[in-house]
């Protein structure tokens, strides 16, 4: 014991005279450890895919996936790449997440601010809401909503019908496609409107801030908006039509052709990737108003202006700062959530990728380091673009 | 009197207020009523297959004879008492911790930390000392999910509290290591972990070692949690005042004397409601090792209503399920909630 002492004191004075060592030899010891773990697992790794006959690299990727997909965004079938899978699984995801962050966003801005009602009985439910859909597992209500209720429906040939033209079976919700005409021209004059609306409503601004001459904005932009785009529709031949779901028989199959189909996993995967972030959304939202001192809105109402004018130009804008960062967090969420689709069979990238493939091919570092990978490059972009939005948004301190 | 003078205040001050209340009670009246005749009036709770269920309402007889699956898993029927025992130590122990004085709980907390996992492990585990072995493969249900994640977070609070301390320190390559940890695991969905965990972890170890799967998954869960504690503890150590290191450096303290001594104790007693929260985030997350082939709760549950002779209960189950991890949730975070509470008023 003494002779511990004796050597910790010793050791305690040799780095005090050399103030270097304590810098650099912890930092030499990590990557010492480092390079031994990493050695010892490629080692291992090297040995074992020996061992087994397979060959590392990503070559595979051009290789035929002779695997169907039951729902891509791009035509797929099994002639084509692994490469192309991978393809169709990151649209897949990024199409449920797309779908989820809009309802989600909506559905929680909504019940965060009915959290804050005035109306008890509201902010009562509000806060149930919250409550249940925040403590429940995502995985559970993604199953509920999958097995629950959409696997219950009734089989093609008696669907439940919705005001005639929403057809819900169990392999999925089939509504009218929109067919256009001429859409090119449609989408051209839409374009032209908006870019237009906001060319004139800069306008307008810097005319107010000059001569303090208000014109109604929200106005002159509908007028804007509607006038071009009915003349482009008129003049421009657009035609719109419906073309319904229709039930017809194959061989004794009963099945829904025309329209569009939406197939179950993908209800139930946004349905309760929307629900369950919403309720985080819902917090968020709430903790932004409330984050807002009760002064700035005294203040504003005493220079006289009017309620909807305090909320759009005072409330709004600073909320919205304590709002954001947060909010992009739990999209970011939700996007890394919307992996548990493989649990229901949705084909995104995890199922598609880091399932099919990877039990086709055997190669579980590759495949499983892209996935991994994919997931990353989104979240550090996001996360960077929201560092620079901060910068950009943040109140310059004197 | 009272009564309508509030209501005429809280729910009907403006005509929108009337209108959103009226429809809300509406809607009440139109959803509660089905929903309690299925829950409770119309529901069979007793008996011992599906044809005892005749009310038309829920059939809580699935629930009744799956019970113990659903809370031990396919663990043997007969070495039950093994998990009982080791829960009602952990809860004796937990609970005689709040009234005992304080030099007990010294021992107390020292015997549920030090002690407590490596006996729960034996009892659990068995295979010595008279107890027979029982794979973990058979363990599941509702003490699979507590067992992950308790063990879970025992081992990641160390590893996230290195890591915290790792990402503030001056030098760059521990900095840039613990940066680029944290930000991988926290960049990546819990499930492409656990199938790392499941298909490339056999690659990396040596042929013929074969490491146990519950290990595996909770290896990769320790990886992937410890990241977000990291992250809630950095919170904890950026709050603590500056002055705080001088006066510790000051009085010549080092870097690991300072922190265990005084920087530390501060900075976790500020981040203990947010370390909660991570841990209901984990324990919300436990139920996705299903896609590796573990079955805690709801893995048991989904199971079971595939069940040939229990066909179309799978609602009934979900709900049960719902219910359960509900109650600790919620609980979970009312706890942490009123944690939070109390920190702020004695700080």
């Amino acid at each position: 014991m003494k002779l511990l002492k004796k050597n910790i004191e010793k050791l305690n004075l040799f780095m005090e005279n050399y103030p270097k060592i304590g810098i650099y030899f912890p930092q030499f010891l990590i990557i010492l450890l480092l390079g031994i773990v990493i050695s010892y697992f490629s080692m291992n790794a090297s040995t074992n895919m020996a061992a087994r006959g397979i060959e590392t690299g990503f070559g595979f990727l051009a290789n035929k996936a002779s695997f169907d997909i039951q729902f891509s965004l791009i035509d797929f079938d099994s002639n084509d790449s692994y490469a192309r899978a991978y393809l169709v699984g990151l649209l897949n995801t990024l199409l449920v997440s797309g779908i989820g962050i809009f309802f989600a966003t909506v559905i929680g801005f909504f019940v965060g601010v009915t959290r804050l009602s005035s109306n008890i009985l509201a902010s009562k439910v509000a806060e149930i809401y919250i409550e249940i859909f925040r403590n429940i597992p995502l995985l559970l209500q993604i199953f509920f909503w999958y097995f629950a209720i959409l696997r219950l429906l009734p089989s093609s040939d008696n669907s439940l019908i919705l005001f005639n033209f929403v057809f819900a079976n169990i392999k999925g919700i089939y509504v009218p496609r929109f067919v256009w005409e001429n859409l090119n021209h449609f989408v051209y004059g839409f374009l032209f409107s908006i870019l237009a609306i906001y060319f004139f409503v800069s306008f307008l601004k810097k005319k107010q801030e000059k001569t303090g001459v208000q014109v109604p904005t929200f106005t002159t932009s509908l007028i804007i908006f509607f006038t071009i785009n009915l003349i482009v529709i008129y003049f421009g031949n657009v035609g719109l039509s419906l073309s319904y779901p229709i039930l017809e028989t194959n061989r004794g199959l009963y099945n829904y052709m025309g329209g569009v189909s939406v197939i179950p996993e993908l209800i139930a995967l946004a349905f309760s990737l929307s629900l369950y972030t919403s309720t985080f959304i819902a917090e968020c939202v709430r903790a932004g108003i409330l984050g807002i001192d009760q002064g700035q809105k005294e203040a504003a109402a005493s220079i006289g202006l009017s309620k909807g004018q305090i909320l759009k130009l005072i409330v709004i804008p600073q909320a919205l700062r304590i709002i954001i960062p947060p909010v992009t967090n739990q999209y970011l969420n939700l996007t890394k959530n919307s992996s548990l689709a493989a649990a229901i069979a949705y084909p995104d990238i995890v199922l598609v990728f880091a399932g099919t493939a990877l039990m086709q091919t055997g190669k579980a570092i590759e495949i499983v380091s892209i996935t991994m990978l994919t997931y990353l490059t989104l979240s550090v972009s996001i996360s960077l673009l929201m560092n620079w939005y901060n910068k950009k948004n943040s109140i310059a301190e004197r | 009197m009272n009564f309508i003078n509030w209501s005429k205040k809280n729910l009907f001050a403006n005509w929108k207020d009337s209108l959103l209340t009226i429809t809300i009670l509406y809607l009440f009246y139109v959803s509660i009523p089905p929903l309690l005749n299925w829950v409770f009036l119309d529901a069979t709770f007793f008996g011992d297959s599906k044809k005892d269920c005749t009310g038309g309402g829920a059939c809580w007889v699935f629930i009744n004879v799956w019970i113990k699956r659903f809370t031990y898993g396919m663990y043997p029927n007969d070495q039950i008492w093994r998990i009982n025992l080791a829960f009602v130590i952990f809860f004796i122990s937990i609970g005689s911790y709040f009234f005992v004085s304080s030099k007990i709980k010294k021992y107390i907390f020292i015997f549920l930390t030090l002690v407590f996992p490596f006996l729960a492990i034996f009892l659990f585990h068995g295979g010595s000392l008279g107890l027979e072995e029982v794979e973990t493969r058979v363990w599941g249900g509702l003490f699979l999910t507590l067992f992950i994640s308790v063990f879970s977070i025992i081992f990641c609070f160390p590893i996230g509290v290195l890591l915290a301390m790792g990402r503030r320190s001056n030098l760059p390559v521990i900095k840039y290591f613990s940066i680029g940890f944290i930000e991988l695991w926290r960049g990546v969905p819990l499930i492409t972990v656990l199938f790392m965990a499941a298909v490339m972890f056999p690659v990396f170890l040596p042929s013929g070692t074969n490491l146990d799967k519950l290990i595996r998954v909770i290896i990769a869960i320790t990886l992937f949690e410890s990241a977000y504690i990291a992250e809630v503890v950095r919170g904890g150590l950026q709050a603590i005042p500056r002055g705080q290191y001088d006066a510790a450096n000051s009085i010549g303290m080092g870097y690991w004397k300072s922190h265990l001594l005084i920087i530390l104790p501060q900075a976790l007693k500020i981040v203990i409601p947010g370390v909660a929260n991570t841990f209901i985030a984990l324990f919300k997350d436990t139920p996705l090792i299903l896609v590796v082939g573990l079955m805690e709760l709801l893995g048991m549950v989904n199971m079971a209503k595939t069940n040939p002779a229990w066909l179309g209960l799978a609602t009934e189950g979900y709900v049960f399920a719902a219910f359960v991890y509900f109650i600790f949730c919620f609980s979970m975070s009312r706890y942490s909630l009123s944690l939070e509470n109390k920190l702020k008023t004695t700080n």
